[in-house]
């Protein structure tokens, strides 16, 4: 994070304006994505954060353009990677950027590789679709990228099967997978059922070291306060469907303005607690369909005031790039 | 994998001697089988030399080991009504129960699996409420009324394929449809499911996510993980398309094993009833070990598990 100046100087690669995403239902329409906007520039580190249902997935699945239609539809909104609009694309010229130039890793190790397929089959997909090159060097490459992400061995082990291997070493794999074609932009989710604790630090400790060498940008989906204060630049509260605070990862923590944010801040357990119990804060979270107007935290709120269920909040600048959208702030 | 086919074959070995057990048990427990052999016509000579070969006058254990040798070398003794080795007429209607065994099986695999694909990709859409009729009818119609519909429609009614018999090519194309149709509705329904589930998995979210275009995902990606639970199926049952045959080759008067059963039984002629069941005995353990292979080739779990 000392780098923190030198970031905010790099070019954006990635603009998301007002995006929309819903999906139709038999219970009505949820609006699982509902104006969501934010930039993201070269080398920086975004964290997303949220209870679970608040549209975090779906967000960026809607930016590699991979809901599943029917019933999802990104209904409104641009998605500018490098000054193109992703949501106007072919599906075929998705398919030349997808995993070329944005990366997705789904990073649940237990399921996110192809039981059938070796691992340097699944690797060197990737870079197959993308890269014109001789079957020999595709090898080369598989082999280069296992060892990027430490696997040991990566020569006999590029014949292992998933099964084959242990949680923490398919994670790798699956991060392999994502860097293969060196993209500006990465995405990474993670699940709520994680990994042995030493071993998921030491994966992502991984991930910035990669992140760092080759300046891609990094958006990295969590439920863990703690990861984005060690990996991230900046980060986005999602409630909802919508960012309601954003800002540099400083401002979040010592100057938290929206009140889910302080809920969130204030429930994250010590270190070594058991993750299941983050996010303890009273309340269900709203179901997306037949939002009432206002803001959709009110029966939570221990803020609320007449306003908030009249209309929903507009955005408040505090500070340089960080805002919150609460009427408390008016 | 060795060690799996090892295991895969012995289980398959260790089935057919139970079976010859089984039926070497019912054979004496259903009485001395010089009465069932010889009639009042015989004479002591017949008595005597039947007694020798069979081991009559030894321990059971003894019988058996008689018996099961001869089956080894393939003699199962005589047939009572045709007056000659079971085998002998085994082997001339062994052809026309493969035949049909193998066009059913066709049939089930050639409409199921891609109707199973078509229905899970297209969801909703006038190909799944087909593919769920054919599901429908395929699993609950009981094969004679299925047989017999058939014949009345395609036979009767429209007279485009003979309605029985094995005389002209088109001949098989009606018990073939009757005896697959029910593997076809299973494979359809099976093959659906899993590929739903497969289509909805991480796995596949992150293939998209490289890139892979969307034939790639169904073809590479979905359909092999979604073969395991048909093909699973297909072990436990892929031997009783040989069973259905009683059935259909009733229905159709189709001159296979079924029917030969069927007659055998009808005639009292237990020698040959005897041989039909070690065949269809090792035509089952045989499919089922070819659907293991199949397995393993298919899944490395298996293959190193
Ligand atoms: N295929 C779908 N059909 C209908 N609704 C969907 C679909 N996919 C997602 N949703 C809805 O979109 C909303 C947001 O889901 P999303 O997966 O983005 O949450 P998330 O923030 O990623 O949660 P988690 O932390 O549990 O991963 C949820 O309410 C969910 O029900
Ligand atoms: S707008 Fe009102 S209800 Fe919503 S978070 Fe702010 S104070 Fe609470
Ligand atoms: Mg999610």
């Amino acid at each position: 994070m000392s780098t923190n100046s030198t970031i905010k100087d790099n070019p954006v690669v990635l603009q998301v304006e007002g995006l929309k995403t819903y999906f139709e239902t038999r219970w009505g329409t949820v609006k699982a994505v509902d104006g969501v906007s934010f930039d993201l520039r070269k080398g920086e580190t975004l964290g997303i954060v949220g209870e679970s249902g608040s549209g975090k997935s779906v967000t960026m699945l809607s930016v590699m353009r991979l809901i599943p239609s029917p019933p999802g539809q990104i209904v409104e909104g641009r998605v500018l990677l490098e000054g193109q609009d992703l949501v106007d694309l072919s599906e075929k010229e998705m398919g030349a950027i997808r995993g070329s130039q944005i990366a997705l890793i789904i990073q649940d190790p237990m399921t996110s590789l192809n039981p059938v397929f070796s691992i340097g089959n699944q690797v060197g997909e990737a870079i197959k679709i993308h890269q014109d090159i001789p079957k020999r060097t595709v090898l080369q490459q598989v082999l280069d990228v296992l060892r990027k992400v430490n696997i040991p061995a990566a020569d006999t082990r590029v014949r292992d099967y998933p099964h084959q291997m242990s949680g923490g070493m398919r994670q790798r794999v699956v991060g392999a997978i994502g860097i293969s074609c060196e993209p500006m932009v990465l995405i990474a989710d993670e699940p709520t059922t994680s990994l042995d604790v030493t071993i998921q630090a030491q994966y992502l400790k991984l991930l910035k070291e990669l992140q760092e060498a080759s300046d891609i940008a990094l958006i990295f989906i969590t439920h863990d306060f703690g990861i984005v204060a060690k990996m991230c630049d900046r980060v986005a509260v999602m409630y909802a469907g919508k960012i309601v605070e954003m800002g540099d990862v400083r401002d979040i923590f010592n100057n938290p303005s929206h009140p889910y944010t302080e809920a969130l801040l204030s429930s994250v357990p010590k270190l070594e607690e058991d993750v299941d119990r983050l996010y303890s804060i009273e309340g269900q979270p709203p179901t997306l369909h037949d939002l009432p107007p206002g803001c959709p935290f009110a029966p939570r709120c221990q803020y609320v005031r007449d306003k908030c269920s009249q209309s929903y909040p507009p955005q408040f600048n505090l500070t340089d790039g960080h805002y919150a959208a609460c009427w408390r702030l008016e | 994998m060795q060690r799996y086919l090892v295991r895969r074959i012995l289980l398959a070995l260790v089935t057919l001697l139970a079976v010859s057990l089984i039926i070497f048990v019912m054979s004496r427990a259903a009485g001395d089988p010089r009465h069932v052999y010889l009639d009042d016509y015989s004479t002591q000579e017949d008595w005597d030399r039947l007694t020798e070969t069979l081991g009559l006058d030894k321990p059971y254990y003894y019988q058996y080991g008689i018996f099961l040798g001869s089956a080894l070398k393939g003699d199962f003794g005589q047939s009572i009504k045709e007056g000659r080795p079971s085998m002998e007429v085994i082997i001339e209607r062994l052809p026309a129960t493969i035949q049909l065994g193998t066009a059913a099986f066709a049939f089930s695999v050639i409409v199921g699996v891609p109707l199973g694909i078509l229905s899970a990709v297209k969801r909703g859409t006038f190909l799944d409420m087909t593919g769920k009729i054919i599901a429908l009818i395929g699993q609950s119609a009981p094969v004679f009324w299925l047989g017999l519909m058939l014949v009345f429609l395609f036979a009767v009614r429209l007279d485009w394929l003979p309605p029985y018999g094995r005389q002209e090519i088109s001949s098989i194309v009606l018990p073939a449809v009757a005896l697959g149709w029910f593997y076809a509705a299973a494979n359809l329904r099976l093959l659906r499911s899993a590929m739903l589930n497969v289509l909805d998995s991480e796995y596949v979210k992150l293939a998209r996510a490289k890139g892979v275009s969307n034939n790639v995902i169904i073809w590479k990606h979905s359909l092999r993980n979604a073969l395991i639970p048909v093909l699973t199926f297909a072990g436990i049952t892929l031997g009783s398309l040989v069973t259905g045959s009683l059935v259909v080759e009733t229905v159709f008067a189709w001159p296979g094993l079924g029917q030969l059963a069927i007659q055998a039984l009808a005639g009292n002629d237990y020698p040959l009833l005897q041989a039909v069941v070690i065949v269809f005995t090792l035509m089952y353990v045989t499919a089922a070990l070819l659907v293991d292979i199949m397995y393993a080739y298919i899944d490395p779990r298996i293959r190193y598990g």
